[in-house]
């Protein structure tokens, strides 16, 4: 990602937009690769499972009706992904409502469709086939034992403002 | 070649109205022509065990449910739900047509080099054997996220050309170039035994490379 975000600086140094706009699919690649991992890794831990608390439940009540049915949705969009890519439960700033979505390949999730990342489950083959083979459901099922939900909140929390 | 097929599709030929619902066969698996472990030390037992057993069956049972919910679509004339279809069955339908031709594209008894008039296109159109490979090898690495890398004929140039395809969106269907020889770099295809080193993979698929299936391909792209 570095590598492709210096020639793009210099690339824009000499004003030549031709090899910025070459070097645009590596930096959405790499750099949406970069955020997401960097978002994935605070949303999983050892101590994470159970269940959200206070303001994250309540908004998950509000906009899904129960904490199953947001489970059973984003479960649903993430292993309906065709190929690789992220399922998401996201924030949207303009109505104050989650939202679930699915993006393609790395497609940071703000940068494409303006939602802020709160939770995000990585369905790449790479992400689960050592251990779950073809069987992504079985993964994705599995990964609601280590969903860190104090962290979904604290992105909450900083979305809203 | 089928007896009870041929007969199923003369009939509904015949019968255009009550054929084309009734008479619509369902895809099946095709049969490995080698054995699951046959293809090592390059591709493992495990990884074609599962593409073939998993990954292809599932494409062909998705394939199979969505054409049917498809032709029910279209009997009632419900294009609304004819479309919400269409990715499934690009997806499904393009998975299926891919590793067809893949099982075919590979032997253990492939690798080396190809002859005649295959090795001719290849030195015409890219130079040498070996930058041919270069090329669909660097085109095949740099597929973001699944995908696959072709060689392909285009008709209307009768030259060979390399491509790839995103997911499994089929090469014909997409570009209209007749696929020759497919490389599928969806990580499922390596990753138990080459796990992140997407590069050595499509460096060791070489050693099974079915020319002569390739060859056989182009051959019937010319006609």
């Amino acid at each position: 990602f570095a590598l492709y975000f210096i020639r793009h600086d210099a690339a824009q140094q000499n004003c030549d937009v031709t090899t910025q706009v070459s070097l645009q699919l590596a930096l959405k690649f790499n750099g949406g690769g970069h955020i997401n991992h960097t978002i994935f890794w605070t949303n999983l831990s050892p101590n994470g499972g159970g269940e959200p608390q206070g303001e994250l439940l309540e908004a998950i009540k509000r906009d899904f009706g129960s904490l199953q049915k947001m489970k059973e949705k984003m479960s649903a969009a993430t292993v309906a992904v065709q190929g690789s890519g992220w399922g998401w439960l996201g924030f949207d700033k303009d109505s104050g409502r989650l939202r679930i979505a699915a993006c393609a390949n790395q497609d940071p999730l703000q940068g494409t469709t303006g939602l802020v990342p709160l939770l995000g489950i990585d369905v790449w083959e790479h992400a689960y086939y050592l251990q779950y083979k073809n069987v992504r459901p079985d993964y994705v099922k599995a990964i609601w034992n280590v969903v860190n939900w104090e962290n979904v909140s604290e992105r909450l929390q900083a979305a809203k403002k | 070649f089928s007896a009870v097929g041929y007969v199923r599709r003369c009939a509904a030929t015949l019968n255009p109205i009550l054929g084309a619902v009734a008479s619509r066969q369902k895809h099946t698996l095709p049969d490995l022509p080698y054995d699951y472990g046959a293809l090592e030390p390059h591709i493992c037992a495990e990884i074609m065990q599962l593409h073939h057993s998993k990954h292809h069956a599932t494409y062909v049972n998705n394939l199979n449910v969505a054409e049917e919910k498809y032709q029910e679509a279209l009997a009632k004339g419900d294009v609304t739900t004819q479309v919400s279809l269409q990715p499934a069955m690009k997806f499904n339908g393009g998975g299926h047509i891919n590793h067809t031709i893949f099982w075919t594209n590979l032997s253990p008894n492939g690798g080396g080099e190809p002859q005649g008039e295959l090795l001719e296109a290849i030195k015409r159109d890219f130079g040498s054997f070996q930058k041919m490979k270069d090329k669909i090898s660097a085109a095949t690495v740099a597929v973001q996220g699944s995908g696959w890398g072709w060689l392909g004929f285009d008709k209307d140039s009768a030259r060979l050309r390399i491509a790839a395809c995103a997911n499994q969106d089929p090469l014909q269907g997409t570009t209209g170039l007749i696929p020759l020889l497919g490389i599928d770099v969806w990580e499922h295809a390596y990753y138990l035994q080459y796990k992140n080193v997407r590069p050595d993979y499509v460096k060791a698929i070489w050693n099974v490379v079915n020319w002569e299936n390739v060859s056989e391909r182009l051959q019937a792209a010319k006609k």
